[in-house]
């Protein structure tokens, strides 16, 4: 019973965080102490963090690496915006429309996640890392040679180009190939971002603590004593993965929907982006939900002050470093940070070192 | 003969990711890793071979042959600092996370100093392309030299692993680490040896691939090395024939899907192959069956 | 009814006869030994009983079911628990959790009810901490119920799998070496403690072991396998005294 409490208590620090960070926020928004750079990243705070976490549920939980969930953000992103340009005269009421285009994007890529999961997850470690990789560039693939357009007969696809898609004169692209879909509606705020940032903690968090979030990590712990006791791995690598891609979905969502032209690019749903989630998870803590909150928003934020500093002190050297090289800085971290975290000797020297200082104190 | 010339195409392409696959899957059957950084080695190798060649004016053999020399030193460094110490670690993910962090570096790295901007590569291939048929069938020199290359090089790992004593010593690691230690085998200099093979092989699939498709860039090696693993999946990972098969064969499955499908989607039909490999035969063409001990 | 009935069980791999012709009847309640020098094929044994081999001949009957060529978690579900020789717990889960995961297909509810966190929830939470205390009580772990398991000392991460095991609500356990790397002070405890769960839990237990003074303190019956094959079966006081087993084991 005290166990209970106890993690009731974390994870309500956790929701603490998000809710705290937003009303700092909306003080200074409101106070007009923030920087046009910073309010424009509110948005991306709320995406990246829910990107994060989800991805953190296969990794951390799951302990599988999946490189392709730019993929399934792609997936929710397009789904949803689609839905959204489709009723975007129909619903004028934007809220509700935004959570409609919600459902049916987190719905849809979560349907990828099934489909591909299936096959996938019979793969372990590196192989299920390359195919989810190679899964992620077909979705990103696929997207740029879709075409969709509506007339009076009603919708019209083609993967070759908008003009194969003999429609009357009167007919609109509605998908573009690699142009994508444009003029989506901007429906996206902050309050919705962190309002799907506390849904995301919400299902996640509970998740994890429930008999199948056990299950869950049981099979990242060790599959064969977790079959051993009965556990279906299939079926909870399954579930992992889809409610994952499902997450991911629904930050595709809000991506799309602070957009007015969305085009899958290398930038945004290539392998990039999934590179980059992974980095906030790593530097989080892989399995660490918490730090998969905190590290894109700290990232971002020093990445935007150092910018911003260098910007008044007109260093332009530095500046264009910083702002051509985020990658570079991305990847030392990655190296440093898993070195660190998971060498056997670094492992020991800092309980070493710990326990040093502990039997210090003590004395 | 569009047919015959596709062949070729795909048949000198396939030579290229073949020998980039024999680095992935000797380390892959050694150190039990998916070197993620590999593909990027060969991006290294081309960018020394252009400096060298079209910036300092040094002719192409022993502009190939520093390249090497830097990429073999690339390679070692790599596994030394950012492999090795991960190699007991509780978790497998914690060193191929930290091969994506690697071949993250390098690419940045060489944004940073070559900058972001296309260089086009100077073939190094001096050989005339072959007219047959009248005319209509060209085997331009590039194909001619990386598929004797691939060939030659397969034959030569195959006797160093056969006949000689590192090669011995390999083979006993990829099967019992633990055991090829008790024996005396220095375990820690046959990965480092694995590594610096592979990283050389990648410097020359670096310059036979930037001769025959001349743009080079800093993520130039990333798609062929992603390929290439695949290559090295599809013949069996760990088997040095099935390296050179299973590259043979993505390539002219490759070229095939770009000329008769569709150019866009010709990487997604190269990424399904692996998948239906993987659920029909996950041991590859030529691959061992391991049973995991319980 | 015997609660287990093996009759010719075979596997090979590769050209190696890996278990060959293996017969075992083990009645409800009975403490069987299964022992045998290294490689004998003792482990693989029980890989063909929890199915994670699918055996080449031969039937396994549980209880009078079937469960030959059966899938592991149909097995464990049929009533097969076990542990391993080289221990496997889940070592970033707490030490209740560990028990609680034993638990799984005993206390069902949806995943919405987990995340909605529904009455069924709550009940059926509640009942599995109970029953895991209880259990842990029993194995002495309750106090550690918060540790990460890695964080157990060795002879009680190997009483946790046994605790875990026994959460499944088993007919049959199947007990891999459990004294291996343990003292004379813990192997007798770990004797006390097998008797006591074959009592307590009303328990058919089959156990692998090296130590031969375990296996003859507690075992009514034996079995030793040599190369895969029965070398000798029955009363352990017979089956310790056959020259042939003698010959086996001490190398004559």
């Amino acid at each position: 019973m005290k166990k209970l409490s106890k993690t009731a208590r974390q994870n309500g620090i956790t929701y603490g965080i998000v809710i705290i960070a937003f009303v700092v926020m909306q003080i200074l928004i409101s106070t007009g102490n923030i920087s046009s750079s910073l309010e424009g990243l509110l948005i991306p705070f709320c995406y990246y963090v829910i990107l994060a976490v989800s991805l953190n549920l296969v990794v951390g939980v799951l302990g599988e690496l999946s490189l392709g969930h730019a993929g399934f953000m792609c997936v929710g992103a397009f789904a949803s915006a689609f839905f959204t340009k489709c009723v975007q005269d129909t619903i004028t009421n934007s809220l509700l429309r935004f959570v409609l285009a919600l459902i049916i994007g987190a719905l849809v890529a979560a349907l990828f996640g099934v489909l591909i999961g299936i096959p996938v997850l019979r793969l372990r470690g590196d192989y299920l890392a390359i195919v989810t990789l190679a899964f992620g560039e077909i979705i990103k693939n696929l997207v740029n040679v879709l075409f969709i357009g509506r007339d009076s007969n009603g919708f019209h696809f083609s993967m070759k180009d908008a003009f194969s898609l003999g429609m009357e004169p009167d007919g609109e692209v509605l998908v573009n190939g690699p142009q994508g879909i444009s003029g989506i509606s901007h429906d996206s705020t902050f309050i919705i971002g962190v309002v799907l940032v506390l849904l995301t903690l919400f299902i996640v968090l509970r998740l994890i603590n429930s008999r199948d979030g056990r299950a869950i990590q049981s099979i990242r712990d060790n599959r064969i004593a977790a079959e051993s006791v009965g556990i279906n791995v299939t079926k909870y690598k399954l579930m992992a993965f889809s409610v994952s891609a499902a997450l991911a979905g629904v930050g595709g969502v809000l991506y799309a929907h602070n957009l007015s032209t969305l085009s899958a690019t290398p930038k945004n749903f290539g392998y990039n982006m999934s590179i980059m989630i992974l980095v906030y998870v790593v530097l989080g803590g892989i399995g660490n939900i918490r730090g998969s909150v905190i590290a894109p928003v700290v990232l971002n934020l020093l990445l935007d002050y150092f910018l911003r500093k260098f910007q008044m002190m007109g260093d332009n050297v530095v500046l264009n470093f910083l702002s051509d090289n985020r990658m570079l800085v991305y990847a030392i971290v990655l190296i440093v940070i898993m070195l660190f975290s998971w060498s056997p000797k670094m492992i020991a020297w800092r309980e070493q070192v710990f326990h040093k200082k502990a039997k210090e104190e003590a004395e | 003969m569009s047919f015959l010339n596709y062949l070729i195409s795909g048949v000198s392409l396939g030579s290229v990711y073949a020998i980039i696959a024999l680095g992935y899957t000797m380390v892959y059957g050694i150190a039990k890793m998916l070197n993620f950084a590999h593909g990027d080695v060969i991006m290294v190798g081309a960018y020394v071979v252009f400096f060298a060649t079209s910036g300092a004016g040094v002719p192409a053999i022993p502009a190939v042959l520093l390249s090497m020399v830097v990429c073999t030193v690339l390679g070692v460094v790599i596994e030394k600092v950012a492999y090795k110490p991960l190699r007991n670690a509780s978790s497998s993910l914690a060193v191929l996370i930290t091969a994506i962090g690697v071949s993250y570096l390098l690419q940045n790295l060489a944004l940073l100093i070559c900058g972001s901007n296309t260089k086009s590569f100077t073939s190094v291939v001096g050989i005339p392309a072959l007219h047959l048929a009248g005319g209509q069938l060209v085997i331009t020199g590039e194909t001619l030299t990386t598929i004797v290359a691939c060939f030659v090089i397969v034959g030569c790992l195959s006797l160093f692993i056969s006949k000689t004593k590192p090669g011995q010593a390999m083979l006993a690691v990829s099967e019992d680490k633990g055991a090829a230690q008790l024996m005396g085998i220095n375990v820690n200099g046959t990965i480092a040896l694995t590594f610096a093979i592979g990283s050389g092989l990648a410097a020359i699939a670096g310059v036979l691939l930037c001769s025959a498709y001349p743009s080079l860039m800093p993520t130039t090696g990333s798609m062929p090395g992603i390929k290439a693993f695949v290559a090295a999946v599809f013949g069996g990972i760990g088997s040095i024939p099935g390296a050179m098969i299973g590259g043979i064969l993505l390539g002219v499955i490759e070229i095939f899907g770009r000329a008769y499908i569709s150019s866009q989607m010709a990487d997604a039909i190269v990424f399904a192959v692996l998948i239906v490999v993987l659920l029909v035969k996950p041991t590859g063409l030529f691959g061992k069956v391991v049973q995991e001990k319980v | 009814m015997a609660m287990l009935e093996v009759k010719n069980l075979g596997i090979s791999f590769g050209g190696l006869r890996a278990v060959n012709g293996f017969n075992v009847t083990i009645e409800k309640g009975q403490l069987y030994g299964l022992i045998g020098p290294n490689g004998a094929g003792k482990t693989t044994v029980f890989n063909l009983l929890t199915g994670v081999y699918r055996p080449d001949t031969g039937n396994i009957i549980l209880d009078g079911q079937d469960i030959t060529g059966k899938k592991t978690i149909e097995i464990s579900k049929a009533g097969v628990a076990r542990t391993f020789q080289n221990i496997r717990l889940f070592s970033k889960m707490s030490v209740l959790d560990n028990v609680k995961v034993g638990l799984h297909n005993h206390h069902v509810y949806s995943a919405l009810a987990g995340i909605l966190h529904t009455p069924a929830y709550r009940r059926e939470e509640k009942i599995m901490n109970e029953k895991a205390m209880d259990l842990l009580k029993v194995f002495e772990l309750d106090d550690a119920a918060d540790t990460l398991a890695s964080n157990l000392p060795y002879g009680k991460q190997r009483k946790l799998e046994i605790a875990r095991a026994l959460a499944t609500d088993p007919k049959l356990l199947l007990l891999d070496e459990p004294a291996a790397g343990m003292n004379p002070k813990e192997t007798q405890e770990l004797m006390d403690m097998i008797r006591f769960v074959r009592e307590h839990f009303d328990m058919t237990i089959l156990l692998i072991e090296h130590d031969m003074k375990l296996v003859s303190g507690i075992c009514e019956e034996l079995c030793v396998l040599n190369f895969g094959e029965v070398l000798a079966q029955g009363k352990t006081a017979d089956v310790l005294h056959n020259p042939q087993v003698i010959t086996a084991y001490l190398g004559e």
